[in-house]
């Protein structure tokens, strides 16, 4: 039988670089996934296990010590519920402002719309350093400081233009023709938006609240700013830091860490949509 | 973009043609007055706070903010942390990308778990690093397993590891934000052009270099626009990891506000924040216009 050459190398080549691919892409998961694995530890374990030396990188020692202790030390409990309170504020006051303008921008052609895009796109650049140390002035004089309605007010001033640019490419999505036809069919165009677009629409507008949520639960600078007895949860541990032992930081942290595990669960479908329209 | 069809003016519709604008007002309105009164009024007022004091227009705020020991640090450390760390954060989210493209096995399983640090705030980011730079963390135990000496990694005197932690905490916690936009931009981009590309002969590094990176531009400028003025930001990674350390100018404004009672400098650090970010993004997008002809939407 006749030999026949056949030349594996640019098989073997492919093998080889989709072995690569897999190595890399587990190196990046480790990458971000370890951090948080340690800092889960180092909230999960007992105090006697935290100040050893050297540390143990696999559970030795089970236990809700640290967390107990850190939600029980004073003001945690009622910053949860104030960071809560903020989120849920922000996703309201920012859905009832921002849906209907992000519907406007979607379906109609009105005057001075490139503009109002235009000033949606620069107030992003806005830091909250420079509207927070003002606003903290302002809410002293009108007696709000110190109010979660203060921080409630701040975070939809900052959640409102990725709320109205996100709700406008969720509104796109939308065919313009069944707002169409219903309106043939006899509604008036409220009652075509209500029964036709909104539900087709609720599942991106969701997204974008729950987005809005998450922007307000990790924003700490503008909240540690404006309140003093009403902080939100990142505001209490980041003016707690300086004088609280490493345990309380580690189990802050991983109570921080653990809303946004569970929001990229629930929001993995949208992600991409999400950012892919909202930054053109 | 559609524009409402002319229907036919039913007859409740008296003067129909003017009624279009007013639908529009109307829904724009209420958030154009909010942003007007909760991010116009601020700036107008953190300008005046910064100048002025009960007498009148005063430069005192300015130069006690200027003289002050940490202003410069503050600002070198802020700069020099954006210069280091955009290009690193850029060059891993794409390359992130692309691995993604090329559809390794359980590629969601991936995605998801590099998109996790999004929702993640830079508080709980700084403090997830705190476990492990910390003297007795767990970077100083597995060191110390191979029988090597730790350091002090986030101590006073050790600038340059405190700026290499702060570093590695930021780009664990922002290159997903930069990754998903240009996963979204690859998402837009026809495979075609690639594979045409392909087989031509085109060698991998060219079809990126002259077939995906010009296609992507448009997101990556983007990209390149919100994380720029975002890490001007930068302060609570900072301020768990080291305190007052290793001081950025927004960690500054935090601490002459609440430490130092006092606004009027906070302010006037707030405008610095505030002009440098504007004068960024100007530039970008001066930048993107004169090649993109179309410019940003």
């Amino acid at each position: 039988m006749s030999q026949i050459t056949v030349d594996t190398a640019p098989l073997k080549r492919q093998k080889r670089n989709r072995v690569l691919l897999q190595a890399a892409c587990i190196a990046v998961s480790l990458f971000m996934l370890v951090p948080i694995y340690l800092i889960s530890l180092a909230a999960l374990s007992t105090r006697e296990s935290l100040n050893k030396f050297p540390l143990s990188l696999l559970p030795t020692s089970f236990s809700f010590d640290t967390l107990n202790a850190f939600l029980g030390s004073t003001g945690v409990f009622g910053a949860l519920g104030n960071s809560l309170i903020v989120g849920v504020g922000t996703l309201l006051l920012s859905a009832l402002i921002g849906v209907p303008a992000g519907y406007a921008l979607a379906r109609f052609a009105f005057p001075g719309k490139d503009p109002y895009q235009l000033f949606l796109l620069f107030t992003r650049a806005l830091p909250i350093v420079v509207l927070s140390v003002p606003l903290a002035r302002l809410f002293l004089t009108v007696d709000m400081y110190d109010t979660t309605y203060g921080v409630i007010l701040l975070h939809t001033a900052l959640a409102l233009p990725t709320t109205i640019l996100i709700s406008a490419s969720v509104f796109l999505g939308v065919p313009h023709d069944v707002e169409e036809a219903a309106r043939v069919f006899g509604c008036t165009p409220f009652k075509a938006f209500l029964k036709v677009v909104m539900p087709m629409a609720l599942p991106g507008i969701a997204a974008a609240s729950i987005f809005t949520f998450v922007m307000s639960w990790n924003e700490v600078l503008g909240a540690s700013i404006l309140t003093l007895d009403h902080r939100t949860l990142p505001a209490q541990v980041l003016t707690s830091l300086a004088d609280s032992p490493l345990a309380y930081r580690f189990a802050g942290g991983f109570a921080l860490v653990i809303p946004s595990i569970i929001f990229i669960a629930l929001m993995r479908r949208y992600l991409t949509n999400m950012w892919g329209s909202t930054i053109r | 973009m559609t524009v409402q069809a002319p229907t036919a003016p039913t007859p409740t519709t008296v003067g129909a043609p003017r009624r279009r604008v007013p639908a529009a007002v109307w829904l724009i309105g209420p958030s154009v007055l909010f942003m007007v009164l909760l991010l116009g009024w601020p700036v107008v007022e953190g300008v005046l706070q910064a100048f002025q004091n009960d007498k009148g227009f005063t430069l005192e705020f300015v130069t006690r903010m200027v003289q002050d020991p940490y202003f410069w640090p503050a600002v070198r450390n802020t700069l020099l942390l954006i210069a280091v760390m955009i290009p690193i954060q850029f060059a891993f989210a794409i390359t992130m990308a692309l691995l993604l493209r090329a559809n390794p096995r359980l590629h969601k399983v991936h995605f998801f778990v590099w998109a996790i640090p999004l929702a993640l705030s830079d508080l709980a980011a700084g403090l997830v690093w705190l476990a492990i730079f910390n003297d007795r963390g767990y970077l100083n135990s597995v060191l110390s397993w191979f029988g090597l000496e730790g350091t002090s990694w986030l101590a006073y005197d050790n600038q340059t590891t405190m700026f290499i932690c702060v570093l590695i905490a930021e780009l664990w916690r922002a290159t997903s934000l930069v990754l998903v936009i240009v996963v979204a931009g690859l998402q837009g981009i026809p495979k075609d052009y690639d594979e045409a590309a392909q087989v031509f002969g085109a060698t991998f590094w060219q079809r990126l270099r002259f077939v995906t990176l010009p296609l992507l531009k448009p997101s990556l400028q983007v990209a390149l626009i919100l994380r720029t003025i975002l890490a001007f930001q930068t302060f609570a990674v900072a301020q768990a990891l080291t305190g007052q350390n290793f001081p950025l100018v927004v960690g500054e404004t935090y601490r002459w506000y609440t430490g130092l009672q006092n606004p009027n400098v906070a302010a006037a650090l707030a405008l610095v924040i505030l002009v440098v970010s504007m004068l960024t993004s100007v530039f970008y997008l001066r930048a993107l216009r004169e090649k993109n002809q179309g410019g940003l939407r």
